[in-house]
């Protein structure tokens, strides 16, 4: 108490400032929700105005029961690393995982079996596709980044993250911004733009959370013991940077009214349509290839403790990675009334893009380097290199689909959706998996996971849902194009669009199957998590499953 | 050898100093994006010379922003390319002037369903109209979601000038008369022998009005969505169409 006497306890700016800032936030959004348009904008706006009080609540709850004396940044000359809102992240990350595949799982069986749609319109198939695809790359991979680039950047720089409040805004603030997106696309809130569906006021809620997660990020960096910024950073801030860039040219709109959830796009036709593939391609290149290489250089040296193979790869692949990918998004818009030069310029880029990927996954698979053996002893490391053999097959696929004369088959079918899958599955969802895998045990203290021979039958059961999933995707796509453009021998186009519709149904039950497999993986995963987590008492944690490296 | 160290040291600068780094990738990444994007807007050949081409009604619009809504977007495309199955098909292929007033676009990216460009026209009313209500009911191998309450749902055309008002702001050149006549517009279009139809086709040439949904009692998200799909890919008239003139 003495203590209390030397140093008197007061409100920082940030707590001020948040606090006041919550309380006009919630005033706002009650405002707007008395005025609303429409009951589903209105209820977005309870939401923002329910958030902001619950807000300004904790954050003065948090003031009156913390100690007058902020976490010093260092202990004992160590770094004080700051885990709670990475825990959170991480928990959010789970969450969503199962949410987002289990209602792709949905979405896949409704197309095998139509009246699963149940005349509803909040689960019709238009409306919980965006739902499944935000779920999965912003929900659960975007926790998953939020998680792992904290962890990195602390550990890496030696240094903890900055701000009180601010790392927790970042990681609560998403969250929010999540909730409204879902729920908006349930209620039919979008602006059709792949993606990136949130309308305007979850678009500008976002914008705020970005600059403060980058602020962290780089006040964080700046606060570093070490001399060098680790490559994981180049790669995290890369994403960071970008995705900023990308959310606002493509989200540029003016609402219809202050009490209208609707807004109208400031571009239009063709160069709408290039803005939101520079943004589409971008979202793929930046939150789920810059990211996620970012987890590729911590996590995977780590486990397999082995340094980074090549500083020099590591240097030329990240530059020519994010300078070549910001051009391939014109090879979504092949043979459209997208002028030529530009087709021409994305197919080309595209291609070449295939060298940097590639540098990057060679430079992955090389630390294993004198550590190959590994991979038969932990399926956590092993989860993480196939997930880079993912990355580097399927981007081989990409730039060969770029290549207009296969594209001219292969758009607008199915071997698209198996595409992404690949890459999905296979890269982000893998090397998400073994990082989670990796950072629960470190993040709550537990000596190791409570059973390795789960995550080694998750592995299996995933990888076969994944192979399950793409080649039927392969097959449906080709046989789909193909049977678009097959002509009788009089020179009549040979099948109506119906035709090739029901052509599609073994493939929709196979690849639904495939994705049933994955979401038993990632609940095996869930429950893995959980009892390392919660050791509790039931039976021995199967300790004695953790297997000795072969000598 | 010694020009590749320096290189290399080189680096060091942006690998010790955050805002370098940043600056590095701002540099690095705006490259692409302000090539392929900005001429887009200043090159007159982006988008081709052609008459017919008209912003949507106010029943068109709304129905538009249906259509958006309920993510058709997710299985149709708007988008014929120049390959000859698809022009057979669909008919002749999209041009850029076509899609110009779209905000925004919906070209889509997926065929789980026909490609819907030129839609307008292929079926009579009715058939959407039992076609949203059940699709199996016509087309039995469907595997579309029925839209039951879009019949069931009459529309709320209190804000519509707001839409028109701010696509104007924008570019989209909708008169200050037609903001002011937008709600009237609205119902005139979806109502038989109304006596302000001609007024509505002076301001929107080639609009048809007509009850849509089969209902003239009461003016649906069903009137709105057929008279948007009704319309699409009408309005250029491709006997009188130049294309050497548009070579891009």
């Amino acid at each position: 108490m003495a203590q209390s006497a030397v140093i008197p306890k007061s409100m920082t700016f940030g707590e001020l400032g948040a606090t006041l800032a919550f309380a006009v936030l919630a005033l706002l959004s009650i405002a707007v929700a008395a005025k609303a348009y429409t009951p589903e904008y209105a209820f977005h706006a309870y939401l923002f105005a329910a958030a902001s009080a619950a807000a300004v609540f904790k954050i003065i709850d948090r003031y009156l029961d913390r100690p007058a004396e902020l976490p010093p940044p260092t202990v004992d000359g160590k770094p004080n690393y700051n885990f709670g809102p990475i825990k959170f992240a991480t928990v959010a990350a789970m969450f969503w995982g199962i949410a987002g595949f289990t209602v792709g799982l949905w979405a896949a069986l409704e197309l095998a079996f139509p009246v699963l749609n149940f005349d509803l319109p909040w689960i019709s198939f238009g409306r919980i596709r965006p739902l499944h695809t935000s779920a999965v790359i912003f929900a659960f991979g975007g926790n998953v980044l939020l998680a792992t680039s904290f962890y990195v950047v602390q550990r890496t720089s030696r240094a903890r993250l900055v701000g009180d409040l601010a790392p927790w805004f970042v990681v609560l603030g998403y969250n929010f911004f999540i909730v409204v997106a879902g729920t908006g696309y349930l209620l039919g809130i979008t602006q059709s733009k792949e993606y990136a569906e949130p309308e305007w006021y979850a678009d500008l809620w976002l914008t705020v959370v970005w600059v403060v997660y980058l602020l962290v990020y780089l006040g964080t960096i700046m606060r570093r013991t070490e001399p060098h910024i680790y490559v994981a950073n180049w790669f995290f801030l890369a994403f960071i940077v970008t995705i900023a860039v990308l959310h606002l040219g493509n989200n540029a709109a003016i609402p219809v009214s202050l009490f209208s959830p609707k807004s109208y796009i400031v571009w239009s036709g063709v160069q709408d349509a290039m803005v939101q593939w520079w943004y589409g391609h971008n979202a793929v290149g930046f939150f789920l290839t810059a990211g996620f290489l970012g987890i590729m250089y911590y996590f995977i040296p780590k486990r397999a403790d082995r340094p980074v193979y090549s500083y020099r790869l590591s240097i030329i692949h990240f530059w020519a990675l994010i300078f070549l990918y910001i051009w391939a998004g014109p090879h979504h818009l092949h043979y459209t009334a997208l002028p030529d030069w530009t087709q021409t310029l994305g197919m080309t880029f595209s291609v070449m893009l295939w060298m940097p990927s590639w540098g990057g996954m060679i430079n992955g698979l090389m630390t294993l380097s004198g550590a190959w053996d590994k991979l038969r002893t932990d399926p956590v490391l092993r989860m993480m290199v196939v997930s880079v053999a993912f990355y580097g097959m399927s981007t081989f696929e990409g730039p060969l689909m770029s290549v207009k004369a296969v594209n001219a088959l292969s758009h607008y079918t199915d071997w698209t959706i198996g595409h992404v899958h690949s890459g999905a599955l296979g890269w982000v969802a893998f090397i998400s998996f073994g990082a989670v895998y990796c950072l629960v045990p470190w993040l709550w203290n537990r000596e190791r996971l409570y059973s390795l021979k789960l995550v080694e039958w998750h592995f299996w059961i995933a990888t076969i849902g994944i192979v399950l999933y793409i080649t039927s995707m392969w097959v449906s796509g080709i046989l789909q194009g193909l049977m678009w453009r097959a002509y009788t021998n009089l020179g009549f186009l040979e099948y109506s669009f119906i035709e090739t519709v029901e052509a599609m149904h073994p493939f929709y039950l196979i690849r639904a199957l495939g994705g049933a497999l994955f979401l038993t993986g990632a609940l095996l995963m869930v429950w893995n998590l959980w009892r390392t987590v919660n050791p509790g008492t039931v039976g021995v944690p199967t300790a004695r499953a953790a297997m000795t490296p072969a000598e | 050898m010694g020009l590749t160290m320096s290189l290399w040291t080189k680096h060091y600068v942006l690998e010790r100093n955050s805002i370098y780094l940043v600056i590095g990738i701002l540099v690095v990444i705006a490259i692409g994006g302000l090539v392929e994007i900005a001429p887009l807007f200043y090159l007159k050949s982006t988008i081709e010379k052609v008459g017919g081409v008209r912003p949507y009604t106010p029943l068109e619009l709304v129905g538009r922003n249906i259509y958006v809504r309920e993510g058709c977007y997710n299985c149709h495309s708007q988008m014929i390319r120049p390959l000859r199955d698809e022009v057979e098909r669909y008919g002749h292929y999209s041009l850029a002037a076509e899609s110009m007033y779209d905000r925004p676009f919906q070209w889509g990216s997926k065929r789980t369903g026909p490609d819907l460009a030129r839609v307008g026209g292929k079926y009579s009313d009715d058939w959407h109209r039992d076609h949203l209500a059940s699709p199996k009911s016509v087309v039995p191998g469907s595997i579309m979601p029925a839209y039951p309450w879009l019949a069931a749902t009459e529309i709320d055309s209190n804000h519509v000038a707001d839409d028109l008002r701010v696509q104007s702001a924008l570019g989209v050149p909708y008169t200050a008369e037609m903001v002011a006549a937008a709600n009237a517009d609205l119902r005139t279009q979806a109502t038989p022998d109304a006596p302000d139809a001609d007024a509505l086709v002076k301001r929107y040439p080639r609009a048809q009005v007509r009850d849509f949904d089969g209902n003239p009692q009461r003016i649906t998200e069903a009137d709105a969505l057929i008279a948007y799909l009704q319309m699409l890919g009408t309005q250029v008239d491709f006997k009188l169409y130049d294309s050497k003139a548009n070579i891009r």
